[in-house]
């Protein structure tokens, strides 16, 4: 059982797979070589995570065929991929979280029993070649994102493979964290294997990638070959990308093309606002969370938002996010000190009566939380104005009036679902986030609390979601922004503060170019204090 | 009152706690093991009547216990056939499934046994002893639990081994992963249908074995509705134990302990009213959930039908 890698290429040949209102992958076409990292691109539901879905054996594809070294290959299970050494990391983690990590590898595995040392040595090895480190113990739930995404690499690649498939591995990683992934990336590359990847990160595609190739609305509408990217310097890589990204729409994005790909180091124009002058929206004083025990609670948290400021909360993730954001929405009660919002004190009242007032909170766990999955996309959209008119009257459903809303809604923030009526689970990753940013930022919002809120978008769309917290800023609203994604940040928020194990460890005004680093201090603890 | 206590009341105890707690320990076991892949089957009621019937009917016409609980178990599998082949199958509603089972496990076992029985009541006789050589002479103990039924011994050998299988082997692994997250096991080129049939099929031998032992050991006869709720019981230990055997093990003899207490207390002299003491196993079960069900944490997929790729 040892990596074993070939210099077969797999090739997909007219891959086509429709589900009911869309196609999802329209006659697609692709190479895939040995030894090479081929970058997988495009906008939310473009059809990227289908096609890997096909090549994992997940899905059938109502027509087209793969073929391993010119072997047409009919991967009817995900068995069959198995066998054939394609390893997949798919979008959403399929780890078991009650399991062990040495567990979750084995699963899978032929024999009577559990041959522990066998499946050690083998994590041993793999972690090896990856350059990592697993505590093979450990149960799953316990790691952090980057440690549970390094598993998930050796699960893909335990039966020795041919072809590495990584679905936006990156999308919650901290920056240490994707150079650490990137390093992986490019021993497993240098083992003789193909890697997939996707991402939605332009630098990324340009940085790890050997070759690119873009989909749109299913198809295959653009290929950089390895010798073309080679000759591409990442301005040009970049317009190419983008213009076969986006066709058309590309004028619409114009002078922001460079801005939307990340290629810029951020920055934000401060147009100095004396927010001391400002009345305060928020104010937490010493509080303090009292969570089920599963995560990290926040502890004897103090903080000031004003009117018409974005507070963005750094951090890694896992750190108490969750529990600031659920402390602040009501969703967790507070153990010790006051919450107060706009000069009155809430902290005893209840969800519904902060959203009353008008707080908001989107969370980061979009498909649970966030979505009834079975449920329209219409009624995902008010789902949070249940019983209130005009979608409600005398307790009865009006669907005219919420299907009106939604249209409203899809169109407004170009959610891509075939109909309102299309069940919500059904749509891409990027497209559910679209759901919970329409639905929290519309009807009297107040404040916003937002986890994490462009993680698996892609490019228009983040750059959509963060003109519209800007936006709402600017009229007077209040943003509370928890991200991982420091350069979010630093584009947002007026002033950042920096969690770590549930408690507020620095604070740093962004006022210029300074402040990535400061932050970054704060987060790894060199500092303490507030300036 | 020393009397009482004596050395055969002591052994007369001890018996029946383990008289009582083994048909319950059985259907646990076998509820345990169909929800670690994600299958709660609420007709274990009517698959343990089902497995009682047959084995008391077997048994009758063969005169041979073993034969017996053979067919309990058999009956116990067909009666969960239905689960089987709509739910894991055709991924129709569990909980109607589970409720329809027991009450075709009910009727069914109850008309038959008016139909057949009713004109001359059977009864099975004594169950072949196997006593240990040694150990079955050691005072008090010796003859309650060592002078068991060699069913006994092996009813106890299959726990201990399906325990062990369950935590320790590939197919434990894709038992418990069929529960809690099934596209796991299916990304990890496993297969969710045949873990969950399996599951299914191993539940109701357990199942039916724990029906056939109460016909057939615990009572040594059959009657409408002999189960009385037992199968139900079985479902909440399951659901305390968090899929682990030996808490199942442990708690069904606290259970054999509750029944047997009654008829015990009354030795004793204490006189307690008889609805009271048939009450107590229940009383006890009761406070059981009201005391741990805090910490009962089912599989994350349970009841939940799996389809590759669905969205
Ligand atoms: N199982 C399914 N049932 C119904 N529709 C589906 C299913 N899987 C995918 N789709 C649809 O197919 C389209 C492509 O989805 P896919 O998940 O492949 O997009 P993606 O490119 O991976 O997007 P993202 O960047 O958001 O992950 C979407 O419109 C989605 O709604
Ligand atoms: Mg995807």
């Amino acid at each position: 059982m040892t990596t074993t890698a070939t210099s077969d290429v797999i090739s997909l040949r007219g891959i086509t797979k429709a589900f009911p209102g869309v196609v999802a992958n329209d006659d697609v076409s692709l190479d895939i070589v040995p030894g090479q990292v081929h970058c997988l691109l495009g906008e939310n539901g473009a059809g990227k995570s289908t096609l890997i879905s096909i090549l994992a054996g997940m899905q059938q594809p109502d027509s087209g065929t793969v073929s391993i070294g010119g072997t047409v290959v009919d991967i009817s299970s995900p068995k069959v991929a198995v066998d054939n050494g394609i390893g997949v990391v798919h979008q959403h983690s399929t780890l078991v979280p009650a399991f062990t990590v040495l567990e979750n590898l084995m699963l899978g595995d032929g024999g009577v029993l559990l041959d522990e040392k066998r499946a050690t040595r083998r994590l041993e090895e793999l972690a090896g070649l990856l350059g990592v480190e697993i505590d093979p113990h450990a149960l799953a739930s316990d790691l952090g994102l980057g440690q549970q995404q390094q598993v998930e690499i050796a699960k893909a690649m335990w039966k020795g493979s041919r072809l590495l498939v990584l679905d936006e591995p990156t999308s919650m990683l901290t920056p240490q964290a994707i150079e650490h992934l990137a390093e992986s990336i490019a021993r497993v590359k240098a083992e003789g294997l193909a890697v997939v990847l996707i991402t939605h990160k332009l630098r990324e595609a340009y940085a790890m990638g050997d070759c690119v190739t873009i989909l749109r609305a299913g198809r295959n509408v653009g290929h950089i070959s390895t010798e073309e990217l080679a000759t591409y310097s990442e301005q040009q890589a970049q317009d190419a990308i983008l213009a076969a990204m986006f066709g058309e729409d590309i004028v619409a994005v114009g002078d922001e093309a460079t801005e939307l790909a990340g290629a810029t180091e951020a920055s934000r124009e401060t147009a100095a606002i004396d927010f001391a002058s400002r009345p305060v929206r928020l104010e937490l004083r010493g509080a303090s969370s009292r969570g089920a025990g599963r995560d990290v609670d926040v502890e004897d948290v103090s903080l000031t938002l004003r009117e018409g400021e974005i507070l963005g909360i750094a951090g890694i993730d896992g750190h108490g996010q969750n529990a600031l954001s659920e402390l602040v929405a009501g969703q967790r009660p507070a153990s010790t000190g006051t919450l107060v919002f706009d000069g009155d004190d809430i902290t005893r009242s209840g969800v519904r009566g902060r959203q009353r007032l008008g707080i908001r909170y989107v969370t980061d766990d979009r498909l649970h939380e966030g979505t009834v999955g079975s449920m329209s996309v219409a009624v995902n959209l008010v789902i949070k104005r249940i019983g209130e008119q005009p979608f409600w009257r005398s307790g009865r459903i009006q669907p005219k009036a919420v299907d009106a809303e939604a249209k409203r809604l899809i169109d407004e923030y170009g959610i891509r679902t075939p109909s309102p009526a299309t069940r919500a689970g059904t749509l891409s990753g990027g497209n559910i986030q679209k759901i919970l940013l329409a639905r929290e930022l519309t009807n009297g919002a107040r404040l916003v609390v937002v986890n994490k809120p462009t993680y698996g978008l892609d490019l228009k769309t983040v750059h959509l979601v963060r003109e519209i917290l800007t936006d709402f800023a600017a009229q007077g609203g209040s943003v509370l922004l928890l991200s991982t994604d420091l350069d979010e940040l630093i584009e947002l928020s007026h002033r950042i503060q920096v969690i770590s194990r549930g408690r507020l460890v620095g604070s740093v005004v962004n006022d210029g170019p300074g402040t990535a680093e400061k932050v970054g201090q704060y987060m790894t603890g060199a500092i303490e204090g507030t300036d | 009152m020393s009397e009482m206590l004596s050395a055969t009341f002591i052994t007369v105890f001890i018996a029946t706690v383990i008289a009582q707690a083994m048909p319950l320990m059985l259907a646990a076991v076998g509820e345990t093991i169909g929800e670690q892949a994600g299958i709660l089957n609420l007709g274990i009621e009517g698959v343990m009547l089902i497995g009682a019937y047959t084995g008391f009917v077997v048994t009758l016409m063969t005169g041979s216990f073993w034969i017996g609980m053979l067919a309990g178990a058999i009956g116990g599998v067909v009666a969960n056939a239905a689960m089987l082949v709509l739910n894991v199958w055709l991924g129709l509603n569990q909980i109607v499934i589970g409720l329809a089972i027991t009450l075709i496990g009910e009727g069914i076992t109850s008309v038959l046994y008016l139909q057949n029985y009713t004109s001359s009541p059977a009864s099975l006789g004594a169950q072949p002893r196997m006593p240990i050589p040694g150990l079955s002479e050691i005072p008090v103990i010796g003859p309650a639990l060592f002078r068991q039924s060699g069913i006994f011994w092996l009813m106890i050998v299959l726990i201990l081994v399906l325990a062990f299988a369950l935590a320790r082997t590939s197919w434990g692994l894709s038992t418990r992963s069929a529960g809690q997250k099934p596209s796991s096991l299916d990304a990890a080129g496993g297969s969710v249908m045949r873990t969950r049939s399996t599951a299914v099929i191993l539940s109701g031998v357990l199942v039916g074995l724990g029906g056939a032992y109460l016909a057939l050991l615990t009572t040594a006869t059959f009657s409408p509705h002999l189960t009385n709720g037992l199968g139900f019981i079985a479902i909440v230990i399951t659901m305390l134990s968090r899929g682990r055997i030996l808490i199942v093990m442990l708690t069904s003899l606290v259970y054999g302990l509750a029944v047997a207490m009654g008829p015990a207390l009354q030795v004793i002299g204490f006189t307690v009213p008889a609805d009271i003491i048939k009450m107590l196993p229940f009383i006890i079960v009761i406070v059981m959930l009201i005391v741990f069900a805090r910490s009962s944490v089912v599989p994350p997929a349970l009841g939940a039908p799996y389809t590759r790729g669905a969205r």
